[in-house]
């Protein structure tokens, strides 16, 4: 058989003209992904690394603490562990703790950290086991959490839903979710123009110890070194020098011998020449004199020199090894620097920070390692603190540093940052803001929603668009679509559904395997060899691992390890061929996603495989171990061919698709067919998804949350999608399959309102439930007094109840499932009036005074008490928390809106029979206007309206899958064979006149979601009402009953039109009008008709004036300014 | 002539109009391609040359007529010929809305341990169809919390779950695992007030449908409730309404313009419902025939094909009224049918009756 050249992949030229099959069923391998990897699992991994991993390197970096003042003093630690999350009972009494129980009760979901350690007692070397030093929050799901591994059965069992991801902490009884946060990667060489042009190279380094930022830049054809410690600019060559590299010849080889390069550099030598500066220590000298001053406390002085040397090799490119100051890596590492920067010039071959093989995203597990490290070290310099003051001082006792061990200070620092999202770490300058955000259970959706959400460090009040808009790299890995509008767009992002974020792993293995493979050893390189033209550098992990000559093979034998599984799948190798670089990456926090291997165009995974997989015998992993399936993350993308789908196969196709649809994220997989919308409609979806009611979880009324809203009924959709599916939405399902009749009703459908059908709303549609909750504590004071609940007051004459006591049960609690009106009690509390531990001598006898502090129920429309809970809280003091239900059917206002960014208020409810009405009866529960389709673009729900009918008739649903899903023509079929309409549109008649209507109506289900916002939480008026105390004008705001402002705009109207009258009476009558005494000798303000100023009260007269104005003059006075009014007769 | 205030263009096809044209207008729906033609009820006295369009008992009597096509004990469907569409509009809403009937109206919660929260709960026993017949009783005046025998029926459901003590070990079904762990409507009862006992011995009041699902419970929840029927309309709730639904279509006329014959005329039956169009050999030539146009549901499936849309016309009968009425079971179609005139009579007779008041004024 003949056998193609090396173009056609070796091939024969039957095997390239075989078809290739489609592989059926292959997005079952999805749920088999989502198993293993994906969606949350990488909080939690990321998590576990941490705690199981990464903790104990801490450790091992933080071991031992000696004392200044006894040298033989001494503690070592020798693990550390992480336990089960567990409550203290009572005084060294504990017992595993379930997170609902933390939710419910305030409390954090924390395990002990205990250490083992060795340290000195006396004399005696002591061993300690399993000390705690400290409680770690735990991440629901994570190794260390009650619920791994646990059945559904179980899970009920721990009031906790099975369905519900995980992946965040409870702090406080409050769910937290530490956002995946987006950076630049570190360690890699970015080449860049600045705004005027020039080029330069910048590094950001970073090690467990310091971070620092490296940048080479280009001033009059010269290269300079520039670093925040160093107070000017460094000529390069010096650095080399100061280096050790002393002769320009070997300078000028490392970075390159090829005539342009040498032209573009040689200016920087001739300035080296100039500042005479020869060898290694004048070098160092001029460095020195550069270097900014530090803080100098400890350690012994050093000289200029010195500090020199320990700059460069510990500050400038950190992350680049120095041992025993030998430079020669990173001499090399800059020489490459200064080559780029060079072949960059002209060129214009910069790189591209917005590229997202350039970006790494930080997890849970290493935001928390920071932090833990941070504290760790606090923790370890306090008791090198007690131990130094306390050693020296002769006591009774020997010096035991496990007393003065406090716990405390670990677990508030890890409480606080993750309740407060506050991250400020001294070591590195960091104190960012924002990190954590509370777990938002308004839908199912908005909670899973949250989990892959990425945010981004930039400012988001710069206006530029690059970091914003959508980077071809950004394919597979974020979704297109799901992205705030406003201020945020594009910078908060989500991952899409088969993206994985990796973990740090050992590089060990791979430096070694490089070698074996035929990698040169830089420090084995004379430097001239980097620039061969017949060799690649490689780079592990942004350092330089050397060089290698066949590039190709070493990348194919690296990729064939890889599928073999003798290295990690998700370490990632490709070539850069403008750098002529390979690139090796196994650090932690880069995007990859599965992909089926392709080899000699057939496709590795076979439908047998799938076949496999359905029947069970396979799992995710064995894809992986049997080299079917690989992951590949954005750098390796960028060099592998990957087919969409099996027909676009060619022959230097290497990688196939799994399944297309999984480039959107979970909020956009709901929306059935997504690639039949204007993109902007389906970014409104992801947003207002997240703001649909319906089931939050299994154990949704087991909570007692201070927001609730759920939907009496709800449905699943008609027209499913495999996300729906994969995700479980329709298990916990946000709305409701209506019956949709696009047409124009009545004028109260204009603008994208809706008209209801009031029977519907009568059988149920669209109501919810709102829950909200009331709060209280007892708490117990110093001076031994409490908090008491007092039962209901009598009225004296009826012997009942006071009408604001007329609830509570005895025991001054409310009942439950009694009706609370506005302003009636629902915990009868009352607090003792003193509460300070009374000065000594003057000891208060007898009972303590008790004032009234009841928790009262504040709301325009009345509630029901669903439950009642008394429990205790962390501190030990009584907790009561009332759990409020009110039961809203929808009404004109109420917010709905499809799967499509298609909201509406309702506008009308109109009763049955004055709907229109199909020819079998059916009337519509929604009428919805057809100008909402033109300009909107929402061909999707168009088709979800016709799915969703044949799906009705038919009796199953279909999918409306992006990419994919149940074809039109299928659909439309399937309706006219139940005989309807091929177009779904029907004959209809008005249910008002009676007679038909002239145009056919568009008319089938369509699943509507009902939004948060309804009009009872927002409707307020005001006539009278309470006044601010500084200024007596009207309060601002619903929640105060403020009043409705008359602002600038509008006053400058009024002005416009000249209602003087009006202006007035809005600006000062209605508002702040105040009698003010004025004395028209001294023109300033009196009292009671007397001037205080003149001594009399014979010019003084009253004028009204606004109140705001008075203590504007007051507040002048204070400032010592004196304002005078001066008071004239209007008709003088 | 006076046209009335329709559209010029109306007038000018109206003018230009032969006389058989205007038999169509006057009495038929023509379902177009793209819309509906000639909705409109025009044949009001003087809006046609050479027509008496003046009303007449004699001439609605002629032309008058109800049969009942098929009943039984929920549905029916009759067709109602010879009337306006206004007045057969008017009895599908009086049917949907203003018969009336008894609903739980007021619902006592003493004790509800169940997961389902006592106003869904509620809502939910509201809409279940009482066997009761309404006529027998009164509207409960506004603000009478108490209600009397002649305007209320009691009903009670109370019900508690336990554990089934002869279930097997290892089972998991909670059908065998408890006993009463799903509440039907047949578990409400029937708790008669005052002399109703008597009265109404032999009216079986309760449920119509005695599985409906009300709540699930599980061991130790208990439902406590004693609800209050009343009379009401549909117009105030959907409970009220008597009907599942009711409504109407018009008589659908095919008529086939040109012989359809062979491969065309096997298409033409598959556009239409089953029955509509049947294949007739006419010496060895198939040709469609219309045998029974009432079955067609007008999906105009054959506007699709270009080569025998002009083959055929599609349009309705104007004042043949297929009427379905779904009955919820409370009263029997006939029943509601004949009540609903009933309403409509009292409406008309109170219209006159403040017609004669006000001419006295």
């Amino acid at each position: 058989m003949e056998i193609l050249g090396d173009e056609f992949g070796g091939m024969t030229p039957q095997q390239l003209a075989a078809p290739v099959n489609t592989i059926e069923e292959k997005w079952k391998l999805l749920p088999a992904f989502l198993k293993v990897k994906g969606l949350v699992k990488q909080h939690i991994d990321s998590f576990n690394y941490f705690i199981n991993v990464e903790i104990k390197k801490i450790m091992k970096a933080n071991e031992k603490i000696t004392s200044d003042a006894d040298p033989m003093w001494y503690l070592k630690y020798l693990n550390i562990y992480v336990g089960m999350p567990d409550v203290e009972e009572s005084f060294n009494v504990t017992r595993p703790v379930s997170p609902h129980e933390c939710r419910l009760r305030d409390m954090t979901y924390s395990a002990p950290i205990t250490v083992d350690m060795e340290y000195t007692r006396g004399s005696q070397r002591i061993i300690r086991n399993a000390l705690p030093i400290g409680r770690m929050p735990i991440m629901l799901r994570s190794s260390n959490c009650v619920l791994t591994g646990k059945t559904p059965m179980e899970y009920s069992k721990l009031n906790e839903c099975p369905l519900d991801p995980g992946g965040y902490f409870i702090v406080k009884g409050q769910e937290k979710v530490i956002l995946i946060q987006e950076q630049l990667s570190k360690n890699r060489i970015i080449v860049e123009q600045d705004r005027k042009g020039a080029v330069g190279a910048s590094v950001t380094s970073s090690t467990h110890e310091k971070k620092s930022r490296t940048n080479m830049i280009v001033k009059q054809g010269r290269f300079y070194l520039r670093h925040n410690t160093l107070s000017e600019d460094a000529p390069i060559a010096i650095i080399f020098k100061a280096m050790g590299v002393e002769s320009d010849q070997e300078i000028v080889q490392m970075i390159g011998t090829e005539e342009h390069v040498m032209a573009s550099f040689s200016p920087s030598l001739e300035e080296c020449q100039k500042a005479q500066i020869f060898t290694q220590i004048q070098a160092l000298k001029y460095i020195g004199n550069k270097v900014r001053r530090q803080r100098m406390w400890g350690g012994p002085k050093k000289t200029k020199m010195e500090e020199a040397r320990e700059l460069l090799a510990s500050l400038i490119l950190t992350h680049v090894p120095v041992k025993e100051f030998n430079f020669r890596a990173k001499c090399i590492y800059l020489a490459v620097m200064v080559r780029r920067v060079i072949l960059a010039q002209g060129e214009n071959k910069v790189d591209d920070r917005d590229y997202y093989g350039n970006k790494r995203l930080e997890l849970a597990g290493q935001l928390l390692s920071l932090l833990f490290e941070d504290l760790f070290k606090k923790f370890n310099s306090e008791l090198k603190k007690i131990s130094d003051q306390i050693i020296p001082k002769q006591r009774a006792a020997q010096f035991d540093i496990v007393k003065h061990m406090r716990q405390d200070q670990i677990t508030n620092g890890m409480v606080n940052a993750i309740s407060t999202g506050n991250w400020s770490l001294k070591r590195f300058k960091m104190d960012r803001q924002g990190v954590t955000q509370v777990l938002s259970r308004l839908s199912f959706i908005s909670a899973l929603g949250m989990m892959t959400r990425i945010s981004s460090q930039f400012e988001k009040t710069r206006k530029v668009s690059g970091p914003r808009s959508l980077q071809p790299s950004q394919w597979g890995m974020l979704c297109p679509s799901d992205t705030p509008e406003g201020e945020a767009c594009g910078l908060v992002k989500n991952l899409a559904l088969m993206t994985h974020i990796t973990t740090d792993m050992e590089d060990g293995p791979i430096v070694k395997l490089a070698f074996n493979l035929g990698v040169e050893d830089v420090n084995l390189l004379c430097g001239e060899e980097l620039s061969y033209p017949s060799v690649f550098l490689v780079f592990l992990n942004g350092n330089i691992l050397g060089v290698i000559r066949d590039h190709q093979r070493l990348v194919y034998t690296f990729r064939l390890m890889r599928r073999a599984g003798f290295i990690n799948e998700f370490v990632s190798i490709s070539t850069n061929l403008t750098d002529r670089c390979v690139y090796i990456s196994s650090d932690g926090g880069r995007l990859c996603r599965p992909y089926i291997i392709v080899k000699k165009g057939q496709p590795m995974v076979k439908n047998k495989h799938i076949e496999e997989l359905t029947q069970g015998y396979r799992t995710f992993e064995d894809f992986l171990h049997e080299s079917l399936v690989e992951y590949l993350d954005v750098n390796e993308e960028n060099d592998c061919q990957i087919a969409l789908y099996e027909h676009t196969i060619n022959k230097d196709t290497t990688h196939l698709e799994i399944e297309p649809f999984t480039l959107l994220g979970v909020c956009a997989g709901l929306i059935p067919y997504p690639h039949h919308n204007q993109s902007p409609r389906n970014t409104y979806q992801c947003a207002m998804g997240k703001q649909a009611m319906g089931t939050i979880g299994y154990n949704q009324r087991n909570r007692i949350d201070t927001l609730m809203y759920l939907l009496a009924y709800p449905q699943k959709p008609m027209v499913k999608t495999r996300t729906i599916e994969l995700i479980d939405f329709e298990k916990l399902p946000a709305g409701q399959n209506a019956t949709v009749a696009v047409m124009s009703y009545s004028g109260y459908d204009i603008e994208d309102a809706l008209v209801l059908n009031k029977a519907s709303l009568d059988r149920g549609f669209g109501r919810c439930l709102v829950y909200k909750n009331a709060k209280c504590t007892l708490r117990r004071y110093t001076n031994q007094t409490f908090d008491k609940v007092m039962g209901p007051m009598l009225d004296a004459a009826t012997r009942k109840p006071i009408w604001r006591h007329s609830i509570l049960d005895a025991d001054g609690i409310c009942s439950p499932g009694e009706k609370v009106e506005n302003k009636q009690v629902l915990v009868n509390k009352s607090m003792p009036t003193v509460t300070q531990t009374p000065l000594e001598g003057s000891a208060q006898p007898g009972q303590p005074q008790y004032r009234d502090v009841p928790v009262s129920y504040k709301g325009s429309t009345d509630s029901y008490i669903e439950k009642v809970m008394i429990s205790s809280n962390a501190d030990d003091a009584f907790l009561i928390k009332i759990l409020l239900r009110q039961t809203r059917r929808p009404e004109i206002g109420d917010k709905f809106s499809s799967r499509h960014g298609q909201k509406g208020v309702c506008g009308l409810i109109v009763p049955q029979e004055d709907m229109p009405f199909c020819d079998t009866g059916i009337c519509p529960d929604i009428i919805m206007n057809p100008h909402g389709y033109p300009s909107r673009m929402t061909v999707g729900k168009l088709i979800e309206l016709l799915a969703g009918k044949a799906g009705v008739l038919d009796g199953r649903f279909h999918y409306g899958t992006a990419f994919g899903g149940s074809k039109v023509k299928d659909v439309c079929e399937d309706l006219i064979r139940y005989g309807y309409n091929y177009q779904g549109k029907d004959y209809v008649t008005s249910g008002i006149t009676g007679e038909p209507l002239e145009a056919y109506i568009y008319f089938g289900p369509v699943y509507y979601q009902k939004l948060k916002h309804m009009v009872l939480d927002k409707m307020h008026a005001r006539a009278r009402g309470p006044r601010a105390v500084l200024t007596r004008q009207p309060t601002e705001g619903r929640s105060r009953d403020g009043g409705l402002r008359l602002g600038e705009m509008e006053r400058d109207c009024l002005i416009g039109y000249g209602a003087s009258m009006l202006l007035l009476e809005r600006l000062m009558i209605s508002s702040d009008a105040f009698e003010v005494d004025v004395c028209g000798q001294c023109g300033l303000l009196g009292y009671s008709g007397w001037c205080h100023y003149c001594k009399s009260s014979c010019h003084v007269s009253s004028l009204r004036i606004p109140y705001a104005c008075k203590l504007l003059f007051q507040e002048l006075q204070s400032m010592n300014i004196v304002p005078r009014l001066k008071l004239a007769r209007y008709n003088e | 002539i006076y046209c009335g205030a329709y559209d010029v263009k109306d007038n000018i096809a109206k003018m230009a109009a032969t006389m058989s044209n205007v038999d169509e207008i006057r009495n038929r729906v023509i379902l177009g391609e793209f819309n509906v033609k000639n909705v409109h009820t025009t044949d009001y006295p003087g809006n046609y040359p050479g027509y008496d369009d003046t009303w007449s008992l004699q001439k609605f009597q002629k032309n008058f007529r109800i049969d009942v096509v098929q009943m039984d004990e929920t549905c029916m469907e009759f067709d109602m010929v010879g009337i306006d569409a206004s007045i057969a509009n008017a009895f599908r809403r009086i049917l949907l809305a203003e018969v009336p009937t008894m609903a739980v109206e007021k619902v006592f919660i003493y004790n509800n341990t169940s997961i389902i929260q006592d106003e869904v709960l509620a809502q939910r026993l509201g809409l279940i169809p009482i066997k009761a017949d309404p006529r027998l009783f009164e509207y409960r005046n506004a603000g009478d919390e108490e209600g009397t025998e002649i305007d209320t029926i009691q009903l009670q459901l109370k019900i508690k779950c336990t554990r089934n003590h002869q279930a097997t070990k290892d089972s998991a079904d909670p059908q065998e695992l408890y006993l009463n762990h799903m509440v039907y409507s047949k578990d409400m009862t029937w708790v008669p007030i005052g002399n109703q006992a008597d009265v109404l011995a032999d009216a079986n009041i309760g449920p119509v449908h005695g599985d409906i699902l009300l709540a699930k419970l599980r061991p130790g929840q208990e439902l406590d409730i004693v609800m209050h029927c009343v009379k009401g309309i549909g117009q105030d709730h959907a409970k009220f309404s008597p009907v599942a639904t009711a409504s109407y279509r018009l008589l659908p006329e095919i008529t086939l313009m040109k012989t359809v014959e062979g491969e065309k005329a096997e298409r033409l039956k598959r556009c239409f419902s089953p029955g509509v169009i049947e294949l007739e050999n006419h010496g060895g030539k198939v040709v469609a025939k219309v045998m029974n146009s009432r079955l067609d549901t007008c999906s105009r499936e054959v506007l699709r094909h270009d080569d025998l849309k002009n083959a055929v016309k599609l349009a309705r009968v104007r004042d043949h009224f297929i009427f379905s009425v779904e009955s919820t079971g409370i009263l029997p179609p006939d029943v509601l049918v004949s009540e609903a005139i009933k309403v409509l009579m009292a409406k008309c007779q109170r219209f006159l009756s403040e017609l004669d008041s006000s001419e006295m004024e």
